[in-house]
């Protein structure tokens, strides 16, 4: 048997291929943002000085990192709507991502906290800067310069996780392709221009958080080196 | 009327989740001989061989595991082989570990230090003479807790193949909650076994870590 | 042979940096050569470029009859020839003493393991650590570590070794024990050509001193130069060092 791959068919289905791509573009977005408030609260309630914070954000990252993705959004989506709870598929689809994504970024974050100098600190105290200050200062924001190279990969490999969110009919490109695919018959060369299309947002992702970088942290520019 | 949850379903869980840790090694075992040609050619001495690899590790790391399963899948189809969906399963993932372990092997290799080689080399070995007897056995050592830790991201990818139909835990879980829909309970009881598997490995991914840590000071 | 080692002329940059402009020695066969001169000189890089750690873009290096510049050369041919102890030791950590030692025999020469084990006790009686054969390097202090690194090179029976500011790295009172070993070895009538900060060194063991500057062969002659210098580079030098 040989199979001819044909591309021309496919022609027609560009908005919705387009559609598809902007609709994962949005929910890696929304997710990278919610992510990373839940990454920074996260980091700072592991290193709580309160027991019980420490131990919930503990297991919240614990469980989150040792289950596949594919089962929180079944238990999110169907689990929710077996309680009567129904929500928009946009909604679902990125609520599991943030939910996914911000442990993640918590240890990520953790671990640049923890890459601050206990001596900078103690310089900020007898400086006389207040708590808040000192975490926001001092703290947080050298840690994330620190990390950004690792956070933002960290994101890019949820825009490419959130192509399962198709299994919950979400439809971004996975779901656009199979949608499309099934209409066409063309599921080999439909998935191929998707691969490629992926491979594209991912370039696009570097480059977007390459230029933020140099935008945020003119000091790791400056020497342009990891710091 | 649905039934509720029974034994039978949770042999069922079991036997998916059997299946998920088979699927596993074998996407590790062949992944890894996979990574090992992968990192061999990601510090060739040859550039054209050195940028194929390295288009092989942006290419599958820049696409998600759900299209590769799908192409492989589709491919197999177009190939004309009727293969059991395991062997596309198989395929996809092999392909996704052997990017990432050789990444990650490339990375254990290069943290050797540039001295070790150029000693080996004063002392007349052949250039495989000293990769299997001084740099490898020092990049082993470096290598294991991310090994260790990339094994979790494995048994968790192995839920995606579910979508083409091959009964792991995941797929398992799924036809059991269409038959009696409890989706907290089932999917709630698929994710403690994932977490069975998954927990352990992430500990002793830290802890050879902290090893490694305080062999080094 | 009548010459050992031999560069003529030789240049070296890394990048827009020269760092050997036009370097030109000899070292006879048997003896021994001490190489001083400031960080940046280019001491270390022309001994690097002996045994072709580092390629020259141009002019002549001979070692054993061999041409060290020419694209055909048998580079593993070249190294059984030349032995090189480095500033930073460089055993291998996952390697016992023996198995350190052994290792290039084993591998290069083919040689049995009964007879590698000889070989690596034979060569630490000549450093005298036959006792830490069954230690991992990082067990041992760095004086005996450099030895056990010198014990290793000899074990490939070099027709020259090569010393790259071999006790750099050493606390002053682990110097000693290396140098003994350096100084026996050149009584022994090993080739040696040594990069080095130590002028005592340079004085009782050289045959010969090769002082450098600025990328070149500044001033050269017997052990006498340390104390009579021509130059008054040399001068300064050995103020300083003193």
């Amino acid at each position: 048997m040989t199979y001819q791959l044909d591309f021309t068919s496919l022609g027609a289905y560009w908005p919705q291929f387009l559609a598809g791509a902007l609709t994962t573009l949005q929910f890696t977005l929304y997710a990278t943002a919610l992510g990373l408030v839940i990454g920074i609260v996260g980091a700072i309630a592991r290193g709580s000085h309160v027991g019980w914070l420490r131990l919930v954000a503990g297991i919240y990252v614990e469980v989150v990192r040792n289950t596949p993705f594919l089962i929180q959004i079944f238990f999110l989506f169907f689990g929710l709507a077996s309680l009567g709870l129904r929500m928009p598929i946009f909604v679902a689809a990125v609520l599991a991502m943030v939910i996914n994504v911000g442990a993640y970024s918590t240890e990520i974050v953790r671990a640049g906290i923890e890459s601050v100098h206990p001596s900078q600190i103690e310089a900020a105290e007898s400086l006389g800067l207040s708590r808040f200050q000192i975490y926001r200062d001092i703290i947080l924001k050298p840690a994330l310069e620190r990390v950004y190279p690792s956070l933002t990969s960290q994101f890019t490999l949820m825009m490419l996780m959130s192509s399962v969110t198709s299994q919950v009919s979400a439809e971004e490109l996975t779901g656009a392709a199979n949608n499309i695919q099934s209409v066409t018959f063309r599921s080999m060369e439909t998935y191929l221009i998707v691969g490629l299309l992926y491979l594209l947002l991912t370039l696009l992702l570097k480059a977007g958080f390459w230029g933020l970088g140099q935008v945020l942290f003119p000091r790791r520019r400056r020497l342009g080196t990891v710091l | 009327m649905p039934t509720g949850f029974n034994l039978n379903y949770l042999i069922y869980l079991f036997q998916g989740m059997g299946w998920t840790v088979l699927l596993s090694l074998l996407a590790f075992v062949f992944g890894g001989l996979g990574g090992f040609l992968v990192m061999l050619a990601r510090i060739s001495r040859i550039e054209a061989v050195r940028r194929i690899a390295n288009v092989y590790i942006q290419v599958v790391q820049g696409v998600p595991l759900l299209i590769i399963l799908f192409i492989v899948y589709f491919g197999l189809g177009i190939l004309g082989v009727s293969m059991p969906p395991l062997v596309a399963a198989g395929l996809a993932l092999m392909i996704y570990c052997s990017a990432f372990l050789g990444e990650i092997w490339r990375g254990s290799v290069e943290a050797v230090p540039r001295t070790q080689t150029e000693a080996a080399e004063c002392l007349a070995l052949t250039r495989w003479q000293v990769l299997r007897d001084v740099v490898l056995p020092q990049a082993i050592r470096i290598a294991t807790p991310p090994t260790v830790g990339f094994l979790v991201q494995v048994l968790k990818s192995t839920s995606l193949v579910s979508v083409i139909g091959f009964v792991e835990l995941t797929r398992a879980a799924q036809v059991i909650n269409n038959t009696i829909f409890q989706p907290f309970a089932i999917f709630g009881i698929a994710g403690v076994m994932y977490f069975a598997l998954c927990y352990p490995l992430s500990l002793w991914s830290r802890i050879l870590e902290r090893k490694l840590n305080v062999g080094r000071r | 042979m009548s010459v050992a080692v031999k560069l003529e002329d030789v240049h070296k940059s890394f990048g827009a940096v020269e760092v050997l402009k036009g370097v030109s020695f000899e070292v006879a066969p048997g003896e021994v050569v001490a190489i001083i001169g400031r960080s940046g000189s280019g001491k270390s890089t022309a001994l690097r470029c002996i045994n072709r750690l580092e390629k020259v873009q141009s002019g002549v290096i001979e070692v054993c009859e061999r041409q060290v510049n020419d694209a055909k050369l048998d580079l593993r041919a070249l190294r059984q020839d030349v032995g090189i102890v480095f500033q930073s030791y460089n055993l291998f950590p996952h390697l016992t003493i023996a198995e350190n030692i052994m290792l290039a025999p084993r591998r290069v020469k083919h040689i049995t393991r009964a007879a590698g084990r000889a070989l690596a006790l034979e060569k630490l009686a000549q450093v005298g650590l036959e006792e830490k054969i069954d230690a991992y390097p990082e067990q041992l202090s760095g004086g005996q570590q450099q030895r056990v690194a010198i014990a290793r090179s000899l074990a490939m029976s070099p027709r020259v070794m090569l010393f790259d500011e071999v006790t750099s790295a050493l606390d002053p009172h682990l110097t000693g024990e290396v140098l003994r070993v350096m100084e026996t070895l050149a009584k022994g009538g090993m080739t040696m050509i040594v990069v080095t900060h130590e002028m005592g060194f340079a004085r009782r063991a050289a045959d010969r001193v090769i002082y450098m500057h600025m990328g070149t062969v500044w001033e050269s002659g017997s052990a006498d130069i340390l104390t009579n210098p021509q130059t008054p580079e040399l001068q300064d030098f050995l103020a300083n060092e003193l």
